[in-house]
Order: structure tokens, then sequence, then C-alpha cells
């Protein structure tokens, strides 16, 4: 399975887990597992998603997701789960 | 399952401490070019490469997006010209015009450099090889992306003094037909003891002839990972430090292999080597003299450096030995002046001098690297240093190498500015005492006993 790890890091605001849940449900894109803290009012968010069945290729969802943290003012990365397997699993 | 505090530190290294992948080269065999009939062999050239590479940097941009890492360079690598040029180069005009195709398959495939204008002479020179060296100040003047190495010498087979003695020359002749760009072309020419064949890296990459038809090799950085996993361990033990790095340079070449291997797939072209190196550039905090100073020293050249680098050296090897198993090209620490801020601090604060180079060389990786030296040296005085670096490498069983830019017009003290990832540096002082009469003896030093080691 194709997993990738979405991670929104910027300043707590109402609504940003549900513009980028609202945002991967039309996509397609199927959350596994969530986890988010607060951080002296910074918001940080990751997320595990599952991208087989999403409607469009990596790199534009990559963009748009980019594009829609810019709208609510926070930072959004989008990268393939494997940089993080590597790095920290043996 | 990965945790919100692994996948922070990852993209922590990659946005505050300029974690990279320095290069994906493209390696290609240009054999299956040679012909008699020199517009032959460049047509055949531009349709190899234009054909083998021209999804290269494309895919480059695609895995960098993907896993969110920067590939800064994407570069090719080829068979030394030497070899290629030898049945149709009868002068070295025809030698430099391969030069001219090789920078226009470049530009074309949106590569920054191609390094393989080279010629192998670490026992003898062929006419062709000494025909390509001769043409290498104008190919070097008359092309942008090209690059030219020279191997003049190895443990087995000891140091072509002859060759030497031109690369000094031909150091100097280069530097003058550049010189309206600071002898930039200097910065594109490198001469290798115990050349590797798969290196990543430029001015010295080249596709050996033992490599196969094409190969993907893949160089990896991150002096600022390194330099601040370091800042968490100051003060303590000497088995804390280097767990420390070992550890950070498994990380590093982790996220190499990766990329190495989804470029190898995608582009349906091998997987050859990982170069795990420590390779600086001139951006704030991405130094390898930073890390040195970061170990303990106050400037990079204090007493203790070179104990320091090997220390530094090893331990990346060994953590990022753990991390893939097809280890090779250069593997180590680079001491370039110009593409590390703090070592153009150390030059300018006088804590570092050419011989402390010298002596860094012999527990690191490569060489005299990016030292502008005045443009009145000598020939003679450039080819004692190569022969110098040469000799550490043959003796020593390692790859060296001198990158020296003698920048025209210029005097110790003055800076000099390449721009870009070959950064700026000031011009060191050479020792001024003569070494005509070695030099001048014509001729190889044998090669080295491999027996009674001391």
């Amino acid at each position: 399975m194709k997993k990738s790890i979405i991670t929104v890091v910027g300043k707590d605001t109402v609504g940003i887990i549900a513009k980028v849940c609202t945002y991967l449900a039309d996509r397609g894109i199927n959350i596994l597992d969530i986890s988010q803290t607060i951080v002296q009012d910074y918001f940080n968010m990751m997320m595990i998603v599952d991208m087989n069945n999403a409607k469009k290729p990596f790199g534009e969802i990559s963009d748009e997701l980019a594009a829609l943290g810019e709208e609510i003012g926070v930072l959004i990365k989008c990268q393939r789960e494997d940089i993080f397997d590597k790095m920290h699993r043996i | 399952m990965i945790n919100m505090y692994e996948v922070e530190e990852t993209n922590k290294m990659i946005e505050k401490e300029n974690l990279d992948v320095r290069t994906i080269t493209l390696g290609i065999s240009l054999l299956d070019c040679i012909d008699s009939d020199l517009a032959v062999v460049k047509e055949k050239i531009y349709q190899k490469i234009t054909t083998i590479a021209k999804d290269l940097v494309q895919t480059g941009k695609d895995i960098e997006k993907e896993f969110g890492i920067p590939i800064v360079n994407k570069r090719i690598s080829v068979t030394p010209i030497a070899l290629i040029g030898g049945a149709c180069c009868k002068t070295v005009e025809d030698f430099a015009s391969i030069a001219e195709t090789l920078d226009q398959v470049a530009k074309e495939v949106g590569v920054n450099f191609l390094g393989g204008y080279s010629a192998l002479v670490s026992k003898g020179m062929t006419k062709a090889d000494e025909l390509l060296i001769r043409s290498i100040p104008l190919a070097l003047s008359k092309t942008e992306r090209v690059c030219s190495s020279v191997n003049l010498g190895s443990s087995k087979c000891g140091i072509n003094m002859d060759a030497v003695k031109l690369m000094g020359e031909i150091f100097l002749e280069t530097a003058e037909r550049t010189k309206e760009n600071d002898s930039l072309g200097c910065a594109k020419l490198v001469v290798f003891c115990n050349a590797p064949d798969d290196n990543p890296f430029m001015a010295g990459a080249f596709h050996g002839v033992t490599e196969s038809d094409a190969i993907i090799n893949v160089g990896v950085s991150g002096p600022g990972v390194v330099k601040t996993a370091l800042e968490k361990v100051r003060g303590q033990s000497f088995e804390v430090l280097c767990e420390t790095i070992k550890k950070t340079a498994f990380k590093v070449t982790r996220v190499g292999q990766l990329v190495a291997q989804e470029a190898s797939q995608r582009l349906n072209i091998p997987f050859g080597i990982i170069d795990l190196s420590l390779a600086p550039t001139p951006a704030i905090g991405d130094s390898v003299a930073d890390i040195l100073c970061e170990i303990g020293l106050e400037m990079a050249g204090a007493p203790g450096t070179t104990a320091a680098l090997a220390l530094l050296n090893d331990q990346v090897k060994k953590g990022g030995v753990m991390a893939s198993s097809y280890v090779g090209g250069l593997s180590g620490a680079f001491i370039p002046v110009s593409e590390d801020q703090g070592m153009i601090d150390a030059v300018l604060a006088g804590a570092m001098s050419l011989e402390k180079l010298e002596a860094m060389t012999c527990v690191c990786s490569v060489g005299l690297d990016m030292i502008a030296i005045p443009g009145d040296t000598k020939a003679t005085t450039i080819s004692g240093i190569i022969a110098d670096e040469m000799a550490i490498g043959m003796i020593n069983q390692k790859t060296t190498a001198v990158r020296i830019i003698p920048v025209i017009g210029k005097k110790v003290g003055d800076m000099v500015e390449f721009g870009g990832l070959l950064g700026y540096a000031p011009v060191m002082p050479v020792n001024q005492f003569s070494c005509d009469a070695f030099v001048n003896r014509t001729g190889r030093i044998p090669a080295p006993i491999h027996s009674f080691k001391n």
C-alpha cells in the first residue's frame, strides 16, 4: 500500500482539520491515522494517509495541499512515507 | 508506525539543517561511440546521451516532490574522452570540439555539469591522452558545463611525473584562458591519484571502463545535520561523539539510498553506488569546518584539526556503510575552501594554510580542493603541489586530488568570486622556494612497496 504522510504546522485556528479532511475526502484519500497537538498556540498535526485510490497524481495533490495551507495560514507538506521509514527503521 | 517526533526530526533536517541529496549522477559509457570519423563520433555521442538521459532531470524533480527532499544537482558522467576520441582526433581542436558537443548535450538534457573530459595516465600517456590533456584549456574556455579530470598516479603504478609536469602548465593555461571570469576554468579541472571509477561528484566524475553501459550513482550530503546533532553532545566523551556522528551518517545515507533506488527504478537504469560524503556548500550552516569547530576547535586549522577530521571521516563511513550495501566513489569529508564558509573564515583569520590543508588531506576524502593561489605562481610550483598530493594518495592507498586555481591578476589576500555552489575564496600564499629541478626530471616515480608497512 502506498502510504503518505501529511504534516500541518502553523498558528492554531478554527477548522484546520475540517478543511484538510474535506479536501482529502473529496480526492478519495483515506486517512489511516491522525495525531495532533498544540504547543504554545502552534497547531501541529501528522496524518498517515492511503493514496491508492486518489483521484489525482501525487504531485498535484501535494501542490494543492500546499495551496490550501496558504489559504488557512498553515504549512502543509505531503511526503511519501518511505523517507521516514528508511531513516528511522533498520 | 512512524510517529510525529520522527517525522518532525526528518523535516527539521531538510528545512533547517540543509539535508539534501547532493547529486544524482548518471554514468554513461561512450565506448560504443568510437569511430575514425570525428563527425560520426560526435553524432553518436549526441544520440546516446540524449536518449539515455532524456528523463533524468524530470525524474529527479519528481522524486524531490514526492519525498520532500531537495536533490540539488542532476549530472552526467561519461567514459574518459581520451579513449573515445583517440581514433578520430588529430589535433587539440578536434578534441575540444567533442567537449563542445558534450556541452551542448548537457544543456539540452538540463544537467548542470557533465564530467568525463578525462584521461587516465597513471603510468604513461598515449598520443591521444597527451592531445586531450593539451586540449583542456581550450575545451574548458569554450564550454560551460563540461568538467575535466586527469588521473596522474596510483598505488599500483606510481606517479607519472611527465604528466604531473604537463598538468602544472595546463592549470596555468586554463587559468589564463578564463581570466575574465576569475580563472573559473580551473574550478572545473581536477587531477587525481587513485581516481575512483564511480565517483558522482564533480569536477572529478567520469564513467570508468569497468562500469556497465549506464548506471546511477548518488552523492549524499549533510554537514549541517551532523553539526546540529553534535551541538547536543558538547563536552561529552569521544565515545558519545563518535556514536552521534555514526547515527547521523546512517540517517543521511538512508535517504540517499532511497533516492538512488527510486531513480534507478524509474529510469530503468541499474543502481551503482552511494557516495557517503560530507560535501559542504557556501550556505551558512552547511560547513564541514563548522563540524570541526563543534568537535572542539576554535577554528578549523587549529592544532587537533587533523585528528578531529580523521575521527569525523571514519565515523561517517562507519555509519554510512550500515545504511547502504553499495558504497563507493570518494566517500568521506570534503574540505574545499571556497565552497565552505567555515573554511573561508579560517583562511581569513589566518588559522588555515596550504600546508595544513595538505596534512588534512592525508586523513579525509579527496584533497586540495577549490583553493585560490596567486596567478603568478610558476607552473613547476603547481606541479610540485600536485606531486606532493599524489604522493600522499599513492603511499596511503587512498584517493587524493588537486583542484587549485591560480587566479590570473590576483595577489595573496584578494577575494575571488566563482559564484553559485563554487562559492568564493581568498587567494592563499604559496611557498616561494623553487622545485624546478625536481619537476624537470623526466619519467615516473615508481610504485611503492606494498609490504613493510610503517
